[in-house]
C-alpha cells in the first residue's frame, strides 16, 4: 500500500493517499473551497481558478481541483492573496456573463465583497439565444466557459463531438462545426450537456418555455415533432391558434 | 471566384492520401496545404480532411477558429501583413498600414475586389530590426515606405538578414558570413565539430554532463537549466522520446531566433541532433512560427542538405545513431510559444497550454518524454560541444555563464542582434548599437512580457543575478528603447491589445483579465482613467500573475504593471 501524505489545511492536519487533490483533502476535514468549473465526474482542467489556495513556500496560487496534496504542505484556503484573486475573478466574471441563474456564484460574490461595477463600461458577452432544436436552448450570454458541455459531448461521456470551441481569448465561445444548427450536427440529443451546465446557459426547451409563461399544452406542441415518437409520450394535443 | 463554386476535391486527394494514415497530428499541415490550393478553407474541403484524418468536424472548426492564419473566407492571392507592434509603430507602421489600405481601397482584414490582395494588421513579424516591416506573401519586406505603397506590394524586395554585432560572436559567427545551407562552408567554419565530438567521443550521459557543466540555461525566457532538462528526459521510462525545437519566437521585440534560423540553420539542426543523441531520441520537430516563411524555407533546405551529407538520417557519422527532423509551421498564435501549447498544436489541436505537472520531460509531445529547447539554446549547445564547457564559462559571470543574444530595437541608432557576455551593462549594450536616437525615456526589457527600466538603470548588469537585484527580467533578450518623444501610453495600449488578442481563453484570469486590462489601458491612453480603475487594474494584474495556468497569463500584466509602479503619473496625465 502506498504511503499516506500528511499535510495541513487551514491548521487542520489531514492524511490522504498519494494522488489526492487539495480540494479532496480539504473536503475530508470539512474545509470548503469554492469551485465553479469543477465537476466530480468530468476531467478537471483548473479553468475558473476560483478554487485557488496558497501553499507556504510555493510561488503563486494553486488550483485546488488539480493540484495534488504534497507531504508537509501547509495550505491556506482563505488568505488575503487568495481572497484578492477570487474576488477579482468574480468581479471580472460578473461584468462579462449573466449570472442571474447561478446563485452559488452570487453567494460567493457577497462573501468576498465583489464589486463588478469597478469595471465600468466593461464589455459583456451577450450573444443572442440559440433556439434551433426541439430539445434544448443555448443561451450563451450565461456561459462561463467551464467546458463541461464540450467534455461530456466528447471523450468524458458521449463521444458525439457535436460541440467544441469557436474564437479564442475573451471571444471564446461554445460552437458547433461552422456554427450550424444542432440538428445538422452529430448531436444525439442525449441531454448530458444540459445536465452538467452550472449556469442555465443550456436548458431543456420545455423548462425554458414554461419559464417564458407558455402553457404546458402549448409547450408539448412546440417541443414535439408532429406525429413522431411514441403516442403515449406525445402529450395532449396542443390548441395552437 | 472560387467561393461560389463547389471546390474540386481531386487536387486534395494526394495530400489526404499522404497525411491520412498519420491522423490528427497532420491536421494543421493538411489545412495549410488545402488553403494553398483553395485560397481558404471551404466546408467541403474541411469535411474531406476530417474524414481522411479521422478528426471530428467540430474540433477541426475549433482549430480553424483558434489560429489567425487559417481562413474561412476567400483571401486575396497575396496576403499583405503590416506590423504595428511597438518597434514598428514607432517607425511608422501604422502610417504604412493606412497607406496600403488607402492605396488598395480596403480596410484592414479586407480583400480587394479583384481578389489580388488581403491586407492585415499583425502584432509582430519579428522584423523589429527592419521597422517598419511587412510580410508580402512569403517575402519579408524592410522599412516599408508609407509614401509609396504600390512599390513594396507589387515588387517586394526581400529584406537582408539584418545587422548582427556584439563583442562575442559565438553563436552568430557564421550568420551573414556563409551561405546558410551550404554544408561544406558550414564545416569549414567549424560546423559539425560539436556533433562529431558528441557522437564519436562521448556517451550520451557525458554530453548531458558537458552541457550541465557549461551552466547553460534556456534562452526562451524561462531560463531552466538545459543539462537538467536533458537529464530528466533521458531518465524517463518510455518507448519513444522527442526533441522539439521551439522556433515560435513571437514575443514583440524578439528576432534573435529568426537570425539564427535564417543565418545558421545547420547549427540549429546540429544542436537538435546533439540533444537527440543525449536524451535517446531519434525524432525531432522544429516548430517555426507562421510569420517566418523564410526561416521555414531555409530550415527545410538545410534539412535536405544535412541529410544528403549524412548529418541527418540513418547511421549518422558512421555510428548507429539515427535522427530525423520535421518542420512544423505555426499558424498565428503567440500562445504556441508556450511549450505545452506548442505540443498541442503539433498534435493538431487548439493551442491550449496544459496543466503542469506533469512536465514535458516525462509527458511531452504525444504524451512522451520530450526535451523542448529554444533555438538559441540549441545553438549554444552546439557551440558548447564544439568548444567545451570550460570555454563557454570564460565569458559571462559565475552565476550567468556564457554569452547572450540581445535584440535591440526602437530608438537606437543601429537596431539588430548583439551577442555579448552576460554581465554587460545595459548602457554599454545600447552604446554598442550606436546609442539612443534622441534622449532616453525608457527601455522595455524582456519583451511584451517583460518590464520597463528607467534612465537611472543603465548601469544594471545584464545577468540573471544583476537583473534580479534590479527587479527586471531578462526574458528572451529584448531591449526596446524609447526616447522622450514617445508617448508611452500608446505603447502600453499596444501591449494590452497584444495580450487581449493572444490570450487563448482557457483559464479565467487571463481570458477575462487581458480584456479588462485592455479596457482600462484604453482609458489611460484617452487620458480619462479614474483612480478606482487603476486600483482594479492592479487587482487584475495580480490575479493574472498569480492565478493563471501558463506563462502568458502570468506575464500579461508585467510590463504594464511595471510602468504603473514606476511612472504612475503617466497613467493619470501622460507624463
Amino acid at each position: 500500500m502506498a504511503e499516506t501524505i500528511e499535510l495541513t489545511i487551514d491548521g487542520k492536519k489531514v492524511s490522504v493517499q498519494p494522488g489526492t487533490t487539495i480540494l479532496q483533502a480539504a473536503q475530508q476535514v470539512g474545509v470548503e473551497i469554492p469551485t465553479l468549473c469543477y465537476f466530480e465526474h468530468i476531467t478537471a482542467n483548473g479553468l475558473c481558478r476560483l478554487c485557488v489556495v496558497e501553499t507556504a513556500g510555493v510561488r503563486g496560487l494553486q488550483a485546488a481541483c488539480v493540484a495534488q496534496a504534497s507531504p508537509g504542505a501547509v495550505v491556506h484556503t482563505r488568505s488575503p492573496a487568495v481572497d484578492r484573486a477570487r474576488r477579482t475573478i468574480l468581479e471580472m466574471l460578473a461584468s462579462t456573463v449573466d449570472l442571474s441563474e447561478t446563485p452559488q456564484v452570487q453567494a460567493l460574490m457577497a462573501d468576498y465583497g465583489a464589486r463588478p461595477e469597478r469595471f465600468n463600461g466593461a464589455q459583456p458577452r451577450r450573444p443572442p439565444l440559440i433556439d434551433d432544436n426541439p430539445v434544448y436552448i443555448r443561451d450563451y450570454g450565461k456561459c462561463v466557459l467551464c467546458w463541461r458541455c464540450v467534455q461530456v459531448c466528447a471523450d468524458d461521456a458521449q463521444y458525439a463531438y457535436a460541440i467544441d470551441f469557436g474564437g479564442r481569448g475573451f471571444q471564446t465561445r461554445i460552437a458547433t462545426a461552422f456554427d450550424k444548427p444542432l440538428t445538422e450536427t452529430t448531436c444525439v440529443f442525449c441531454g448530458q450537456c444540459v445536465g452538467v451546465c452550472p449556469t442555465g446557459a443550456l436548458k431543456a426547451k420545455r423548462e425554458y418555455l414554461l419559464e417564458q409563461g407558455v402553457s404546458p399544452e402549448e409547450v408539448f406542441g412546440l417541443t414535439r415533432l408532429q406525429g413522431k415518437g411514441k403516442r403515449s409520450r406525445r402529450g395532449p394535443r396542443p390548441e395552437v391558434s | 471566384m472560387a467561393s461560389s463554386m463547389t471546390p474540386d476535391l481531386s487536387t486534395l486527394e494526394p495530400i489526404l492520401e499522404r497525411y491520412g494514415p498519420q491522423g490528427r497530428t497532420r491536421l494543421i499541415p493538411a489545412l495549410l496545404e488545402a488553403q494553398k490550393i483553395y485560397g481558404h478553407l471551404p466546408e467541403t474541403v474541411v469535411e474531406a480532411i476530417g474524414q481522411a484524418l479521422r478528426v471530428p468536424l467540430a474540433e477541426i472548426y475549433g482549430v480553424m477558429e483558434f489560429y489567425t492564419m487559417l481562413y474561412q473566407e476567400p483571401t486575396g492571392r497575396t496576403m499583405v501583413r503590416v506590423c504595428t507592434s511597438p518597434p514598428c509603430a514607432q517607425k511608422g507602421g501604422r502610417a504604412a498600414l493606412q497607406a496600403i489600405c488607402e492605396h488598395l481601397g480596403v480596410a484592414p482584414g479586407e480583400t480587394t475586389a479583384d481578389g489580388a490582395y488581403t491586407v492585415e494588421e499583425v502584432p509582430c513579424l519579428g522584423l523589429c530590426d527592419h521597422a517598419p516591416a511587412a510580410l508580402v506573401g512569403e517575402t519579408p519586406v524592410a522599412q516599408v515606405d508609407p509614401g509609396d505603397p504600390a512599390c513594396w506590394i507589387e515588387a517586394p524586395q526581400e529584406t537582408p538578414l539584418g545587422l548582427v554585432g556584439g563583442s562575442h560572436r559565438w553563436l552568430t559567427a557564421r550568420c551573414g558570413v556563409i551561405e546558410p545551407t551550404d554544408v561544406e562552408a558550414y564545416q569549414s567554419h567549424g560546423g559539425f565539430a560539436g556533433l562529431r565530438r558528441a557522437l564519436l567521443e562521448m556517451e550520451p550521459a557525458q554530453v548531458v554532463e558537458e552541457v550541465t557543466a557549461s551552466g547553460l540555461v534556456g534562452r526562451g525566457g524561462a531560463a531552466f537549466p538545459t543539462g537538467l532538462k536533458w537529464k530528466f528526459t533521458a531518465a524517463a521510462q518510455a518507448a519513444a522520446r522527442y526533441v522539439v525545437c521551439n522556433g515560435d519566437e513571437s514575443e514583440p521585440g524578439t528576432f534573435k531566433d529568426r537570425v539564427l534560423m535564417e543565418g545558421d540553420p545547420l547549427a540549429v539542426l546540429e544542436g537538435m541532433t546533439i540533444a537527440g543523441y543525449a536524451i535517446g531520441a531519434d525524432k525531432g520537430y522544429i516548430y517555426i512560427r507562421g510569420e517566418y516563411p523564410r526561416a521555414q524555407r531555409i530550415i527545410a533546405q538545410a534539412i535536405e542538405q544535412a541529410r544528403e551529407a549524412g548529418f541527418l538520417g540513418r547511421g549518422i557519422l558512421g555510428t548507429d545513431f539515427n535522427f530525423e527532423v520535421e518542420v512544423r509551421s505555426g499558424v498565428g498564435a503567440y500562445i504556441c510559444g508556450e511549450e505545452t501549447a506548442l505540443f498541442e498544436s503539433i498534435e493538431g489541436k487548439r493551442g491550449y497550454p496544459r496543466l503542469k505537472p506533469p512536465y514535458p520531460t516525462t509527458h511531452g509531445l504525444f504524451g512522451k518524454p520530450t526535451s523542448i529547447n529554444n533555438v538559441e539554446t540549441l545553438c549554444a549547445a552546439t557551440w558548447i560541444l564544439a568548444h567545451g564547457a570550460q570555454a563557454y564559462r570564460q565569458a559571462g559571470t559565475e552565476d550567468s555563464p556564457g554569452a547572450k543574444m540581445f535584440c535591440l530595437s526602437g530608438d537606437v541608432a543601429h537596431p539588430g542582434v548583439y551577442e555579448v557576455p552576460f554581465g554587460t551593462r545595459l548602457g554599454d549594450l545600447i552604446e554598442m548599437a550606436g546609442g539612443v536616437a534622441g534622449e532616453l525615456q525608457a527601455v522595455l526589457l524582456g519583451g511584451a512580457a517583460g518590464a520597463f527600466a528607467g534612465r537611472d538603470q543603465l548601469d544594471v548588469p545584464l545577468s540573471f543575478e544583476g537583473l534580479k537585484d534590479a527587479g527586471l527580467p531578462l526574458g528572451s533578450g529584448v531591449v526596446m528603447v524609447f526616447n522622450q518623444e514617445r508617448d508611452l501610453r500608446r505603447t502600453l495600449l499596444s501591449l494590452a491589445e497584444f495580450f487581449a488578442h493572444e490570450s487563448c481563453g482557457k483559464c479565467f484570469p487571463c481570458q477575462l483579465g487581458t480584456r479588462r486590462q485592455l479596457e482600462i489601458v484604453e482609458k489611460v491612453a484617452a487620458g480619462e482613467v479614474a483612480e478606482v480603475e487603476l486600483e482594479a487594474l492592479r487587482d487584475v494584474q495580480y490575479t493574472m500573475t498569480n492565478a493563471s495556468i501558463c506563462g502568458l497569463g502570468m506575464t500579461a500584466g508585467s510590463a504594464i504593471g511595471s510602468a504603473l509602479e514606476r511612472w504612475p503619473d503617466i497613467f493619470r496625465n501622460g507624463r
